[in-house]
């Protein structure tokens, strides 16, 4: 079966709330000092999700992603993972893309690609938090799509995909090809193995521009966005915490329940 | 863009009675309708819900629209949901249609606003026509809530949006109010649909919802195994509260994945929450801070969660928990 996965890099998403910092003139976040940007956590589960698949059938699993050149480093962690190539989409034309104009780019790549039975994205990526390329780039390509997968099988020649939803699953067919996102219930992706390290260091990652998968970049950039963004704020704080502090920790836990009862909270 | 006028609800069923996001949506709904001085419209999408469709003007819709003959599918595909709610966009043109952030709203949203072309803003918790421009502002959390984005859509109508389950109060009935059943009937071109449905299983939690909870005693990380949650298990009980947990003890498989709170999972809002050896990220804090009274309990004087919590205990959860347990077992004994 040969995948394409689409993985973005972001910063860190789990850094410590204090480091987290915002231009608020410019409406952007400060990359935090010290922390390298990582792929986005539910693509890195796609990766996985691909993986697993490879190991059962085989295939051919590519990765895409759009940025600078910088972003290869993500495409080469996701080769050392076990992916068989991968290629960055840049060009000057694509910065301040919206999700369509990303999904857009992503679908002409998808296209410059060709054959594939199955393209994964994340469910969504972990910085603005929003959950459309994958959905769009389905939409795009005319193909069938499910979202929120914690598993992907083949079954009958159609793709069997299980689904989360808050309180259990479904499970869905689709034929082949088909988009799937990818949720975090895949569970921890595989750390790359040293060969996988060595191996990746040494492929090359192509890098596409506008014309390479033939764009019409009306369509791209900060101009053909749908949306602007008109203010970026850190959410003020509402509670004030009341350290309960005694000799002992067995004092404070009884001073606890009385405050609590004082509070009317039980 | 003056073509566009009014707010469609898309509207969510439970057992055949509108959920408690959808009264939420309403509530939202009514205001903006109320700032443009245009409908609010209500679709729901089910079988036998004439009655419910009735009910739903009392929340506040002047117009519910709702499938007359039964669905000519067995259970329905995200695919027919949004060829139905294209259908009646169509013909009613509303400037902004709303969802719920919700298993639904997720999957639906992106689809239908990709196959209108127009655009879409996830997982909003305020919405806002601006006075003068009567533009939507639509804030939404980003970068896992360590932000708050404010957007505005450029000439594309309708503005479809999802909103964050908890992010308004539901919309109470006033059964004085009235308004417009409108039965509509769908086609649909089966031929389009590619996918099928196979089975939906439900995993009903035992006892209390997280939802409707008015205790919750969550364990993070700290708790260290699945031991350490029978101490929160107890707790919960002595309280009268159910159990929640953050993505780490799902990860390692010490408890189910269906308790998870937070972005990702349950949204909740109880009277009390209790969190224990969790450190207070931006994501599980996503699902809880909507709770009245937040206690922590972690062993890390400078674990972020005691910024976000009322009261705070710095210490091993092992130590305080069956303090806890024995002192809140005598109240109750009492
Ligand atoms: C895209 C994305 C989405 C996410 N969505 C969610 C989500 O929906 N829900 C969610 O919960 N997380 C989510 N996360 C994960 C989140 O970022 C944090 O990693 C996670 O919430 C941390 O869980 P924790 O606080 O339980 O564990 P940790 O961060 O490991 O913290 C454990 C805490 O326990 C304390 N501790 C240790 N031992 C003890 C003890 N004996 N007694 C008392 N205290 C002790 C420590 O001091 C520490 O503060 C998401 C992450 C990403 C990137």
């Amino acid at each position: 079966m040969d995948i394409i996965v689409c993985v973005k890099q972001i910063p860190d998403p789990e850094i410590p709330p204090s480091k987290f910092k915002l231009d608020i003139e410019s409406k952007k976040v400060v990359p935090p000092e010290g922390i390298p940007p990582v792929m986005n956590p539910y693509d890195e589960q796609a990766v996985e999700l691909a993986l697993r698949l490879k190991d059962k059938y085989g295939g051919k699993i590519t990765v895409l992603t759009l940025g600078s050149e910088a972003t290869s480093s993500i495409a080469k962690h996701a080769l050392a993972m076990g992916a068989d190539e991968g290629i960055v989409i840049t060009n000057k034309a694509f910065e301040d893309s919206d999700s369509f104009s990303k999904a857009y780019i992503l679908s002409q790549a998808i296209k410059k690609v060709g054959d594939y039975d199955l393209v994964l994205c994340g469910r969504q990526a972990a910085d603005w938090d929003e959950g459309l390329v994958g959905s769009i780039i389905a939409e795009n390509l005319g193909l069938p799509l499910v979202t929120l997968a914690e598993a992907v099988d083949v079954a009958n020649g159609k793709l069997k995909v299980k689904r989360v939803i808050l309180d259990g699953y479904q499970v869905f067919t689709v034929p082949i090809p088909a988009v799937v996102t990818v949720s975090n219930e895949v569970g921890r992706p595989r750390l790359p193995s040293g060969w996988g390290i060595i191996s990746a260091s040494q492929k090359q990652i192509p890098v596409w521009s506008v014309d390479d998968i033939e764009a019409d970049s009306s369509k791209t950039g900060a101009s053909a966005a749908r949306r602007k963004l008109v203010k970026l704020f850190i959410p003020e704080r509402e509670r004030k915490c009341e350290i309960i502090e005694r000799e002992t920790t067995a004092e404070a836990s009884i001073e606890l329940v009385d405050t609590l009862i004082k509070a009317g909270a039980i | 863009m003056a073509d566009y006028k009014g707010v469609l609800i898309c509207g969510e069923l439970a057992e055949d009675k509108i959920t408690t996001v959808t009264k939420e949506l309403t509530n939202t709904g009514r205001r903006l309708s109320d700032d443009l001085n245009q409908p609010l419209s209500l679709l729901l999408i089910g079988q036998n819900i004439q009655e419910t469709a009735a009910e739903a003007i009392s929340f506040g819709a002047d117009r519910v629209f709702y499938i007359a003959e039964g669905l000519p599918f067995a259970e329905s595909l995200p695919e027919h949901y949004v060829a139905i709610i294209a259908s009646v966009f169509n013909q009613i043109k509303p400037s902004i249609v709303l969802l719920s952030h919700t298993d639904m709203g997720r999957d639906i949203a992106p689809r239908l606003a990709a196959s209108l072309g127009t655009t879409v803003c996830m997982d909003c918790i305020e919405l806002e026509i601006d006075a003068d421009s009567k533009s939507l502002l639509q804030t939404k959390p980003v970068y896992g809530g360590n932000a708050m984005a404010v957007w505005v859509s450029v000439n594309y109508r309708p503005h479809v949006v999802t909103m964050r389950p908890r992010s308004a109060s539901p919309a109470q009935s006033d059964p004085s109010r009235k308004g417009q059943i409108v039965p509509i009937t769908v086609e649909i071109d089966e031929s389009t649909i590619k996918g099928k449905l196979l089975e939906t299983v439900k995993e009903e939690a035992k006892g209390i919802k997280l939802e409707e909870a008015k205790v919750i005693v969550a364990g993070g990380g700290g708790i260290g195994g699945s031991e350490g949650f029978q101490l929160i298990q107890e707790l919960a009980q002595v309280l009268g509260g159910t159990i929640g947990i953050t993505r780490v003890p799902c990860d390692e498989g010490w408890m189910p994945t269906s308790l998870e709170i937070g972005q990702t999972g349950h949204i909740v809002s109880p009277d009390l929450y209790f969190a224990i050896g969790i450190s207070g990220a931006p994501q599980h804090l996503a699902g809880c801070s909507g709770s009245k009274c937040i206690v922590a309990i972690n062993k890390d004087p400078e674990a972020h969660i005691f910024k976000e919590a009322d009261f705070g205990i710095v210490g091993d959860y092992r130590e305080v928990l069956p303090i806890l347990i024995e002192k809140c077992k005598a109240l109750r004994a009492t």
